[in-house]
């Protein structure tokens, strides 16, 4: 008896609080939801920073979903695929000609015009990225480049004072380190799988990686040739292991030991290498602008920005959002959280920023980023040098086979990007 | 007339799931197949453009579609026989009436089917790691240098192996464990008492009664280990060099990565009839050797 009761005073409540949830959405109705997909620790911290966006734009509510970087990209191809993109998202610089290509994306030319956004407070390179045949797809929300982490007392054990801004200064550097060290240690890392840092000497040349409006390979020029040696040789010469990042299962640890002195990667590891090296190397060292054939070089312009998808029915809303989130003083905050570095000038100028020694080489090397060829094929063309890279490290490869099959693969590769462009000229 | 097609309507409800579920999207696959569907279709279907066997002639002068092939047959070649003679010498020692502590082994060896694969990878990249795996700190105690197991390109797929092996032998265990045990001892009893040794017994009795089983195992591994897939995705990434590229490991990146669906279609359906070509020899050696109908 008190049983069937209770069931009936539990389902009498679920009753009521059914109604009060649909009389709660009823009433917020005239509230505007702001759907922002954001990746990874973005988007886990990217939630402490709303609560303050809802509170100066009352009439919007951003729901944040989490995506694993992972599955992310897959995730939104889907979601494409099946209408149903959020309103705005964190997007990889490198991804955005791709859902350009797809349409996806809403032009935001018009909305920064109009806008507190001011795009020459962005550093160009990392703008750059966001530009498509002349629209604007995305803003910037942070920033990712590769340059030098080092060890400073091996350089110094080396008899090296300087770290080395030119490639004959780092080869003489890494002569010194070789010289001076231990066998079974080695000058400079560089994972074989990580293709950004043979990409970032590539973009260094003049040359452009893709030629005639990016619809064939350019690996053939000079330039890429130069760069490509130049990394083979870090190799041959012995400067550098030959191996990949699964094989140093903990590269923070290694650093920390100094089996290399020199380490090619991004903003991350300041984080990382605060958190995982050992006290006693911890002052002992820091970052440095990566160096170009004549002198301080380019670097690959990544990062993530923010977009807003066309499908959108909420786009002044989600604009909203992104012209928030892109705000110096909010920008900072952000850097606060995740140690992401970010894109404009002005937030690097707090005194913050300014006075972190690890993060001061990539407020140098920021003015100084290129963007990797805009095209939604350039990821597997990307993936086409790593291998072909690594086949000529480990000697299965000339590098003139090497350039020349990479010219054949990236022609294949673009041969659709022809086709489309060519009928696209008939039409026009 | 209606008595004609009764058996047609008991049958229906499974042939419309098999047709909707199973057909369909294989003549679906295989129309994609024709086609290089990739990004720009899915944005426009406009941009589609039906190739018809381009994408097969394009895959077989491709260098990574023949050594994804390769690796996949060295898998195979090397794997599936080796699997066999594991599960086989497996299933024979726990059926031996020496055997003690038999459900515990049998459970213990089977365990490794059951676990998830990414989780024992963790734990098999710990054993083949260079600098302190435990594989190479036995092998050191014979005096052999250390091995980059999964660093080095002739080593990577000797590791997967390895792992695949041990990660699959239970299942088949299990199976021709089942099987021993239906083997009537009298047959073993008579043989003895014609003189037979042990040896002799496996080879004129035990195998043979086997062999249906043995056939069916083998065609269920043979199919299975061509599509080689997760445990390079785990522990090498296709890596090094591309060495543990499987075929199958190949669609996915065209497919799943890049977005070449039409092309990845073509992999699937090279990848199936290869695999159909091999049951059929499978089939027809077993019936020529009279283990099957």
């Amino acid at each position: 008896m008190t049983g069937i009761a209770r069931a009936l005073r539990s389902a009498a409540a679920l009753v009521v609080a059914g109604t009060l949830v649909a009389a709660c959405s009823r009433h917020a109705a005239d509230v505007t939801v702001v759907r922002f997909w954001a990746m990874g620790r973005e988007g886990e911290v990217v939630t402490a920073l709303v609560p303050e966006f809802e509170r100066t734009h009352p009439g919007i509510r951003v729901d944040v979903q989490q995506l694993p970087w992972s599955a992310a990209h897959e995730k939104l191809l889907t979601a494409f695929a099946g209408d149903a993109t959020p309103d705005v998202c964190q997007l990889g610089n490198t991804w955005i000609p791709e859902f350009v290509a797809l349409g996806a994306l809403e032009p935001l030319d018009a909305a920064v015009a109009s806008s507190s956004v001011d795009p020459h407070d962005f550093f160009g390179g990392i703008w750059d990225t966001n530009v498509v045949a002349g629209r604007l797809y995305g803003v910037p929300w942070y920033v990712d480049t590769r340059l030098l982490f080092y060890r400073r007392d091996l350089l110094e054990a080396a008899g090296v004072g300087d770290v080395p801004t030119s490639w004959p200064d780092w080869v003489r550097t890494l002569a010194a380190l070789k010289a001076n060290a231990q066998a079974g240690r080695y000058p400079i890392l560089l994972p074989l799988n990580e293709v950004e840092p043979l990409v970032a000497l590539a973009l260094q040349q003049p040359d452009p990686l893709l030629r005639d409006g990016a619809q064939y390979g350019n690996f053939r020029s000079t330039g890429f040739r130069r760069a490509l040696a130049f990394y083979a040789a870090m190799f041959r010469d012995g400067y550098a292991p030959i191996l990949t990042a699964s094989d140093t299962s903990n590269v923070w640890n290694d650093f920390g030991r100094g089996m290399f002195a020199f380490y090619i990667t991004g903003p991350w590891n300041i984080g990382e290498f605060q958190r995982r090296l050992p006290a006693a190397v911890q002052t002992a060292w820091t970052t440095a602008p990566l160096p170009g054939p004549e002198g301080p070089g380019a670097s690959i312009a990544g990062g993530a920005s923010l977009v807003v998808f066309r499908a959108s029915r909420a786009k002044a809303a989600a604009w909203q959002l992104v012209e928030y989130l892109a705000r110096p003083d909010v920008s900072l905050r952000f850097h606060a959280l995740t140690g992401d570095l970010p894109p404009r000038r002005s937030t690097w100028n707090d005194a913050s920023l300014a006075s972190d020694v690890h993060a001061r080489a990539f407020r140098d090397q920021l003015e100084r980023v290129k963007p990797a060829p805009k095209v939604p094929e350039w990821e597997r063309i990307a993936d086409e040098i790593r291998v072909m890279a690594e086949r000529v490290v480990r000697g299965g490869a000339s590098l003139d086979d090497a350039v020349r099959e990479l010219d054949a693969r990236a022609d294949r590769i673009l041969e659709k990007r022809r086709w489309l462009l060519a009928r696209g000229g008939q039409r026009g | 007339m209606k008595r004609r097609n009764a058996g047609w309507w008991f049958a229906a409800p499974a042939l419309a799931v098999i047709v909707v579920f199973f057909v369909a999207p294989v003549l679906a696959g295989f129309a994609m197949s024709l086609t290089d569907f990739d990004i720009y279709a899915l944005a426009d279907l406009s941009n589609l453009r039906v190739v018809y066997l381009r994408n097969y002639v394009e895959l077989l002068q491709r260098p990574l579609f023949w050594k994804a092939l390769a690796n996949t047959l060295y898998f195979v070649g090397v794997g599936v026989p080796l699997s066999l003679a594991l599960s086989l010498g497996a299933a024979l020692l726990l059926h031996s009436p020496l055997a003690r502590f038999q459900p515990f082994f049998r459970t213990a060896l089977f365990a490794p089917v059951v676990t998830t694969v990414v989780a024992v990878a963790v734990i098999w990249r710990y054993l083949f790691a260079t600098r302190n795996g435990f594989l190479n700190y036995a092998l050191g105690a014979f005096g052999i240098p250390p091995i980059d197991w999964l660093g080095d390109p002739h080593f990577a797929m000797p590791a997967i192996i390895v792992f695949a092996v041990w990660k699959n032998f239970g299942y088949n265990m299990i199976i021709l464990l089942a099987g021993l045990q239906n083997i009537p001892r009298d047959l073993y009893e008579s043989a003895r008492i014609d003189g037979a040794s042990a040896f002799d017994r496996f080879r004129y009795v035990t195998l043979p009664m086997l062999s249906p089983l043995l056939t069916i195992v083998a065609i269920l591994t043979v199919a299975g280990y061509f599509q080689l897939f997760a445990e390079p995705y785990v522990m090498t990434q296709g890596g090094p060099l591309q060495s543990t590229v499987s075929v199958l490991y190949f669609m996915y990146e065209e497919g799943f990565k890049w977005w070449n669906l039409g092309n990845a279609s073509a992999v699937a359906f090279l990848l199936f009839l290869l695999i159909f070509a091999v049951t059929l020899v499978q089939m027809r050696q077993a019936r020529r050797a009279g283990a099957m109908w």
